[in-house]
């Protein structure tokens, strides 16, 4: 792989997982919003791939087609089963409206572009460049957690955050040890279990996944 | 002589560019119908029927509302030259059109912007309601989609290092890369929602429907007849496929004519028309399976559109 295509097939990637981030903010439907954080997965994966490609790393490689499987896969499944179990919310319901979101979201895109020039300056590869996109899939993903109040919006929120650490990792370092990277995804898919564990429990409980309306206590 | 050979080749270029977009205009709502209908079990009426739709109504006698002023008139008139203007200097068929180096993107989009304006000031001369409902929507979603037009431009801008619109499409010839930059694809992708939106294609509008509460386009033109409105759809479906054929060639560039020759020339209309035929054709089989947007939800559909531009806009920036 020569230097133009390497840099564009990775600048295309890691701009698809900046564009599903903003694409969760706009999609209503949570269906089609876990199947966009599929997507942003297997983009993410496609970006290590691109790099152990570029850097003859095997196990650049294999991490890369572990969180296709994981991210891309693995764990959107099974999100959608809570999503099964809900079948009376099927859209997000905000507290900021959809346009104001995605302006804001604009917004804390050009803030990561201006926190991560020190350290874009550092790292002078064409992979560098791209670090502010992973941060800002991140703050999108706080952002997100703040304004989207359902149990399945913060399971979303939490993926990306997670998403944007693991491309500012793959693009920042010279490639992740595989035993990290492996315990980081694990620990994410245990969240993921652990919270539609939760998300089921309130929903026998209460038939409501709205955080908000679990202000009181009860008996 | 050398000189006045190449003004001539120039105005013929123009010319049948001119000419290539008035027939491709109707003939390409003929095709998108088809498709629909064929799509949908029907059989459909055949892809030259908007033509002769325009004859007949191009035939028919002149009826103006009594209380209109001059502005009536001017509205259709208007329309269809700004997309005679536009169209004479882009790169549609050849890649270095007469008075290329002064057809800037942002001009092609502003002399545009004042066909749709005249039209919204001419269904407000009438003074009916449908008029007025028309052309508030209308500039309601012209006022969402300029922002991420003019920031879509930016992008492409950006990259290319010119906002020349003949000197886009060469860059896209000499150097692919620049097409596949994320930059170009996300400003591509904002200016598709755009023209579906300036054009009052499904998500937007419903071009196939007369239904009061939700027409945007039809309502402006609901007061028009005969020749004005033979005006109009050939304006509106030529400023469809001017503005679907400058987006195949900033996203395709092949094929596009960059050197005169009748032979080039020839090959550019045929690419041309292939290109547009099939994005015309993606355009009808996604209407098929789509429903009209609430009016109250576009917003977020262009405010969409407007942050694909600005990511455009960043990506390009940055690099």
């Amino acid at each position: 792989m020569n230097g133009a295509t390497y840099s564009s097939f990775l600048e295309i990637a890691a701009g698809l997982v900046i564009l599903c981030a903003f694409v969760t903010l706009w999609r209503r439907s949570l269906r089609a919003i876990v199947r966009t954080l599929a997507v942003q997965g297997m983009a993410l994966g496609v970006v290590a791939i691109v790099l152990g490609v570029h850097r003859r790393d095997v196990v650049l490689i294999v991490v890369g087609c572990l969180v296709v499987l994981a991210k891309g896969l693995a764990i959107p499944t099974l999100v959608r089963r809570v999503l099964a179990n809900e079948p009376m919310s099927r859209e997000t319901s905000p507290l900021v409206n959809v346009p104001s979101s995605l302006v804001g979201a604009g917004a804390l895109t050009f803030l990561a572009y201006g926190a991560t020039r020190p350290v874009v300056a550092l790292v002078s590869t064409s992979a560098g460049r791209l670090i502010p996109l992973g941060v800002a899939t991140l703050l999108i993903g706080f952002f997100s957690m703040v304004v989207r109040r359902k149990a399945v919006s913060q399971i979303v929120g939490l993926l990306l955050v997670d998403n944007g650490i693991a491309l500012v990792a793959f693009l920042a370092t010279a490639g992740v040890p595989l035993l990290v990277e492996l315990g980081a995804s694990l620990d994410v898919l245990l969240v993921v279990v652990v919270l539609r564990v939760l998300a089921v429990q309130l929903w026998s409980k209460f038939a409501v996944l709205d955080l908000d309306q679990l202000q009181e206590l009860h008996d | 002589m050398n000189g006045l050979t190449h003004v001539l080749t120039q105005v013929l270029v123009a010319l049948f560019q001119v000419a290539a977009v008035a027939v491709g205009g109707p003939l390409l709502l003929g095709l998108m119908r088809k498709v629909r209908s064929r799509l949908e079990g029907r059989a459909g009426a055949p892809i030259h029927q908007p033509l002769l739709d325009l004859r007949k109504l191009f035939a028919k006698q002149r009826m103006r509302p009594r209380d209109s002023s001059w502005v009536f008139g001017a509205g259709p008139v208007v329309l269809v030259a700004t997309v005679v203007a536009v169209t004479a200097v882009s790169p549609l068929v050849s890649a270095s059109p007469p008075l290329g180096q002064s057809s800037d993107f942002f001009a092609v989009v502003f002399v545009l912007l004042l066909g749709s304006v005249l039209l919204a000031l001419s269904a407000l001369d009438t003074g009916t309601a449908f008029g007025g409902m028309g052309s508030s929507r209308s500039m309601t979603i012209g006022a969402l989609c300029e922002p991420a037009l003019l920031v879509a431009i930016l992008a492409m801008a950006i990259a290319a290092r010119t906002s020349n619109l003949p000197a886009l499409v060469r860059v896209g010839i000499s150097h692919p890369a620049v097409i596949a930059s994320p930059a170009r694809i996300l400003a591509l992708a904002s200016f598709l929602v755009v023209i579906l939106a300036e054009s009052g294609r499904l998500p937007v509008d419903n071009p196939s429907t007369h239904l009061e509460l939700t027409m945007i386009h039809e309502a402006m033109v609901l007061e028009y007849s005969g020749a004005d409105l033979g005006l109009i759809i050939l304006g509106e479906s030529m400023r469809l496929v001017f503005l679907l054929g400058l987006f195949v060639n900033l996203f395709v560039p092949w094929g596009v004519a960059d050197r005169p020759g009748v032979l080039f020339v020839g090959l550019g209309l045929l690419a041309l028309v292939a290109k547009v035929c099939a994005v015309g054709a993606t355009i009808a089989v996604f209407e098929v399976f789509t429903a009209k947007l609430r009016l109250f939800r576009l917003p977020e559909l262009l405010a969409g559109g407007f942050v694909l531009a600005l990511l455009g806009a960043l990506t390009a920036v940055v690099r």
